[in-house]
């Protein structure tokens, strides 16, 4: 093997160095949400002991971060599932340019580029205005999509860039209907990518706090009820709330690349019937 | 150009979903903005009008120049490190990783923690910058200090840290994006005419990223210029930038005068999003 050179080292001390300033502040608070009952928010560490997440589910001690956990989950899988549909619907629409397709695709950009406040503030304001109850469910629902189709459509956008449209040609010179061509090749195709577009669909819905600071109504998602805790809760219970839903994350994330795995695998292994003569 | 009447159809037929989202999310609560921006309000509510009494006082309030600039001030320091940081983290993954597997391991290391809670990782900065922080209480053994310094939290320096350590991946994913596209031949060529490392970095691969770097800019620019949450929470109230004056407003229940704010932001933000995808082809580069 060649010998490396000597640039190579600096950028790999670089890299490593961004990598510990991008996980050492949540690997402090993973350690830090394990104090013993009379630590602090910092080191030194006294002892050490599950107390703080013993706290946590205690229900009267922190407000109810249950509830708010429960509504944060159903909400992320509505905004995943509306995500991956519409984003392919959409991404599917804009294969062909159509007329009125730059206004919709500047649309996205500003859904993409919008200050986020300014979507609760629009949104919060008509539902007040129209006299309808604003509820993590209608408005917080909608305000987080203007977030995450944005993305869904820009992965679309670089999927269907590389897709290779002979495959579909194949399908149609086979007699396939443009439904069965749709079902049988393109979705198939596609398929690894849309996990994708759902882990950004749940993720950037479950962490989002901006877009649902005014549209969520009464009942909070986690991100606002967190926000709620940082102004009047300073023990460790906050890093042992913070540790748990990174780790519920980093689950979701885990899942998401294993599936993408076992899609990849499934396709190298049946992915070809070359040589199997006629079935 | 003309456009089969087919197209047209099925492409509106697929997008419907999409442009009944965005028209009922985004389009009418800008224009509903807009509207509100004209109104008037009391202290405890509000009411419809046509006045600008909002926009002549917030143009005639020296507040709020000094809050642009200050936005401003972030969204740039913030693109400058993060061009930097992530330029630099993507080159190395480009070009210096040598297997596909390792490529893909460590740009996955990268992007993970885009996909957690910003606000917790806003807050796992206190054990590090606070008065008796891992910061401090290290600079102080290794005699650096002799007493804890009060700027590492609730500062200007905060607010940057955070800015760089949640926008960074921005930049990463679309540069390296760029990067990984380049033919390797064109390097090799550039070597075999004579180019020395950093020529060969300044005239043919940062060329080559410009359509990377555009795309994270956009992001990195926007994401800062409309922040609120960031402000709040690193400057601990010392400081401010155009989203915290509108949430401040919205507190107050001043929602005309937020909502003035936020047309004037949003143009704002607008006009630097047109100029910079003047540059680009976002669709094209994807």
């Amino acid at each position: 093997m060649e010998t490396r050179p000597r640039s190579f080292y600096v950028l790999a001390t670089f890299f490593c160095l961004y990598v510990l300033f991008l996980y050492g502040p949540t690997i402090t608070i993973g350690i830090l949400s394990f104090q013993g009952p009379g630590g602090g928010l910092t080191f030194p560490m006294r002892g050490v002991s599950l107390h703080w997440y013993d706290q946590l589910f205690k229900q009267q001690a922190v407000g109810d971060i249950w509830g708010a956990w429960s509504r944060s989950i159903r909400l992320g899988l509505m905004v995943m599932i509306t995500t991956v549909v519409v984003s392919v619907m959409g991404g599917l629409a804009f294969r062909k340019r159509f007329r009125g397709s730059t206004i919709l695709f500047y649309l996205i950009i500003t859904s993409l580029t919008i200050p986020s406040i300014l979507i609760s503030l629009g949104v919060g304001l008509i539902f007040s205005q129209s006299g309808m109850d604003v509820h993590w469910s209608t408005s917080g629902f909608g305000a987080q999509l203007t977030w995450t189709l944005p993305f869904g459509l820009l992965i679309m956008f670089a999927v269907f860039n590389r897709f290779d449209k002979s495959y579909e040609e194949a399908a149609r010179d086979q007699g396939a209907t443009n439904w069965q061509t749709l079902r049988h090749v393109v979705l198939p195709i596609i398929g690894p990518s849309l996990i994708g577009v759902a882990l950004f669909g749940f993720t950037l819905s479950y962490d989002e706090f901006a877009r649902t600071l005014l549209t969520a109504g009464s009942y909070n998602t986690l991100p606002l009820e967190i926000f709620g805790m940082t102004t009047n809760v300073t023990s460790p219970v906050l890093y042992a709330l913070g540790t748990l839903t990174t780790v519920f994350s980093l689950a979701i994330i885990g899942i998401c690349l294993a599936f993408v795995l076992l899609a990849q695998r499934r396709r190298a292994r049946a992915g070809s019937d070359a040589g199997k003569g006629m079935v | 150009m003309s456009l089969p009447r087919s197209n047209t159809a099925t492409g509106w037929l697929l997008a419907a979903p999409l442009t009944l989202v965005l028209a009922f999310f985004l389009v009418l609560p800008i224009i509903m903005i807009v509207i509100v921006s004209f109104w008037g309000a009391t202290e405890f509510s509000i009411y419809p009008a046509f006045q600008f009494d909002n926009y002549k006082f917030l143009f005639g309030s020296s507040v709020t120049w000094a809050v642009f600039g200050n936005t401003f001030r972030y969204a740039l320091i913030t693109w400058a490190l993060t061009l930097g940081i992530g330029f630099t983290v993507a080159y190395f993954l480009a070009f210096h990783v040598r297997t596909l597997t390792w490529q893909i391991t460590l740009a996955l290391i990268c992007t993970v923690p885009f996909w957690t809670s910003n606000i917790i990782r806003m807050i796992s900065w206190i054990p590090f910058l606070g008065r008796n922080g891992i910061a401090n209480s290290t600079l102080l053994s290794m005699g650096v200090i002799d007493q804890p310094l009060e700027w590492l939290l609730f500062s200007d320096f905060s607010v940057m840290l955070t800015f760089v350590h949640i926008n960074t991946f921005f930049m990463i994913v679309p540069i390296l994006n760029t990067l990984l596209r380049i033919d390797k031949s064109l390097i090799e060529a550039a070597r075999d005419g004579g180019a020395t490392g950093p020529q060969i970095l300044w005239n043919v691969i940062l060329p080559l990223a410009k359509p990377g770097i555009m795309i994270g800019t956009i992001f990195v620019l926007t994401l800062v210029m409309g922040d609120f949450t960031t402000v709040r929470f690193m400057s601990g109230s010392q400081s401010a930038n155009v989203g915290r004056l509108i949430s401040n407003d919205v507190g107050l229940l001043q929602y005309p005068s937020a909502a003035a704010t936020s047309v004037v932001l949003l143009c704002t933000v607008l006009i630097v999003v047109t100029g910079l995808l003047r540059l680009v082809d976002i669709r094209k580069e994807l």
